[in-house]
């Protein structure tokens, strides 16, 4: 991709990103372009103009920090803990925060990956992009299972994802784990774990990027086009 | 859930009339989705990749020990078969009952087919059940391109006289595929009877597609008056760079896939054949031949098989053998088919009217 040519003034700040100028008067030439080089993947990891850095790599990675060791403080039983993402970005979530229970208590919780999507009550959705094989390393029945997901929004990926991993046993217990909980709840499902809350408005949008796939850390706010 | 952006309303608000495509090179592909499966010449490569990447996540779904999905619950499939088929019809009505659809089978000799009723009739007869999904076999090419001008319900072509079997070619690409990889300038030998097969053209068309380079290779008698031997062909047969072999071992010499094709033995009273010893002598897959084509090539076949005519049974169940792989395959990529086809509702399938 070339370099995209932004008509409002714009800066760039430490992600990647654009945003507007907030000096005013503006410091900056109209001709201001922003480098989009970055792996493109779906529309939401464009980057808009308007977006808002509400978490940064940094952030993050201090959320997640926390949330592993709130899951060691909740699971007595933490060996037989299973860490469940939910496709695409909740994957890579629960590797890190796998990867975190392993250094901090020398052992390494299986974590495997659900593609909830068939389960879905509005099963058009799931057309948008190919469905990806789930991968549940372990025996569920009798473990406690954290879900691990990028945004908690609705909560119907969450009864999908609940609902598609009963077949796979009777989990002791199944707690969530999400980086962001944006409100507006359409069902009774609230979050164990939360990296940050973040109050929103239907029309906004949180763009969740993570290094493995978008190549870089940073949690957006922007307004939904 | 294209992204992680969870957003308040649908992103894909827009549908124009059903029934017809807009180009999938155009921006939004997906505002007018597809809703007959009835040959893949109308495919492109990155529909083609989406079916198969979307067939992967089936695969394993097909894998578990509870293999149901809630994904087309309340939906209804009929398999509609004017021919016998065992594999094909079992693996819709598999596909079509882990999605969570309910599936109803309809052979021609067991129902009012048999009493003389019309093709058109049959339908309207169905239709009127209000059904999501018609899988139709027929030995008329063409056959399921008449139903879809008569239906509401998305039509899978399960196979139509010598034309086209599309589901086939996708489980023959996706086989492929996982042992493989990227299809792009591998060579594919297909052998036997490219007269009658509709799997032959649709595989011909679906490996191309995906930038192989395909070769065929049979009895002058079982190739189309223009095709010569030694050739390869050009645009104006349809079939734009596809090369004739002068004989089976110049097709399968450093090919990466062996696809060997049923003699359908019901054809032999043409006379195209002097005998099916010779046919077997001549053209058959055996070990030799094999040892002809790449290291780690594949051996495939569409079924059924007729065991030391076009294949010999120590191949056929030897260690390149895909055969029962590329069955496995079919539940996985009709799954895929089928839900693309049928997972959005009934009125929203049929777009014009129901907008709201």
């Amino acid at each position: 991709m070339t370099d995209r040519k932004i008509d409002a003034c714009s800066v760039i700040v430490a992600t990647g990103h654009a945003r507007i100028c907030d000096l005013d008067p503006c410091q900056h030439g109209k001709d201001f372009f922003v480098p989009v080089n970055r792996p493109v993947i779906g529309r939401a990891s464009v980057a808009n103009e308007i977006d808002k850095v509400v978490l940064t790599g940094d952030d993050i990675r201090r959320a997640l920090t926390r949330i592993s060791h709130e899951i060691l403080e909740q699971n007595r039983a933490a060996r037989d803990l299973v860490l469940v993402g939910l496709h695409t970005r909740g994957v890579h979530l629960a590797k890190r925060l796998g990867d975190n229970i392993e250094k901090f208590e020398g052992f390494a919780p299986a974590v495997g990956s659900l593609d909830p999507r068939l389960w879905r009550d509005d099963p058009d959705k799931a057309l948008d992009q190919p469905l990806q094989p789930s991968e549940i390393p372990t025996e569920v029945t009798d473990r406690p299972v954290v879900i691990v997901d990028d945004v908690l929004y609705t909560g119907r990926t969450v009864r999908a994802a609940m609902e598609a991993l009963l077949d796979f046993g009777r989990a002791k217990r199944i707690q969530l784990a999400v980086l962001v909980d944006r409100g507006h709840r359409e069902l009774p499902i609230r979050p164990d774990y939360v990296g940050k809350n973040i109050p929103t408005a239907h029309g906004e949008r949180v763009q969740v990027r993570i290094t493995e796939i978008d190549g870089e850390d940073a949690v957006l706010l922007g307004r939904e086009r | 859930m294209t992204t992680s952006s969870k957003t308040g309303k649908t992103s894909r608000a827009t549908r124009t009339r059903s029934g017809t495509r807009t180009s999938p090179n155009q921006a939004d592909m997906m505002a007018d989705p597809r809703r007959h499966l009835l040959d893949l010449d109308d495919l492109d490569a990155l529909e083609i990749e989406g079916l198969l990447n979307s067939a992967e996540g089936m695969l394993e779904i097909a894998g578990r020990d509870v293999r149901k999905t809630p994904a087309l619950r309340g939906k209804t499939i009929i398999t509609l078969f004017y021919e016998n088929s065992t594999r094909t019809r079992v693996s819709f009505e598999q596909a079509g009952k882990i999605l969570g659809a309910d599936v109803i089978n309809v052979a021609a000799s067991t129902s009012s087919l048999s009493k003389g009723e019309s093709l058109l009739n049959t339908v309207k007869t169905l239709e009127a059940m209000q059904i999501d999904a018609l899988v139709v076999r027929h030995p008329h090419s063409g056959a399921p391109y008449f139903i879809a001008n008569h239906t509401d319900a998305s039509v899978v072509n399960a196979g139509d006289g010598t034309h086209a079997h599309p589901t086939q070619s996708l489980l023959d690409l996706f086989t492929v595929r996982k042992h493989l990889g990227d299809l792009a300038g591998k060579r594919i030998a297909i052998v036997g009877d490219i007269l009658y097969s509709r799997v032959a053209r649709s595989d011909i068309i679906a490996f191309q597609k995906m930038g192989a380079e395909v070769v065929v290779s049979c009895p002058n008698t079982l190739l189309p008056d223009e095709w010569q031997p030694g050739s390869i062909l050009g645009q104006q047969t349809g079939f734009e760079n596809l090369e004739i072999a002068r004989n089976v071992d110049e097709a399968v010499e450093g090919a990466d896939v062996v696809m060997a094709l049923r003699i359908q033995q019901e054809r032999q009273e043409a006379g195209h054949l002097p005998s099916l010893r010779e046919y077997s002598d001549r053209w058959g897959i055996n070990s030799r031949r094999m040892a002809m084509a790449h290291d780690g090539a594949l051996l495939m076949h569409p079924g059924p098989m007729n065991e030391g005519v076009e294949i010999a049974s120590d191949v056929a169940h030897g260690v390149q053998s895909v055969i029962e792989e590329q069955v496995r395959s079919g539940v996985a990529v009709r799954m895929a088919v089928l839900y693309a086809l049928c997972a959005r509702s009934r009125s929203a399938r049929n777009g014009a009217g129901t907008e709201n």
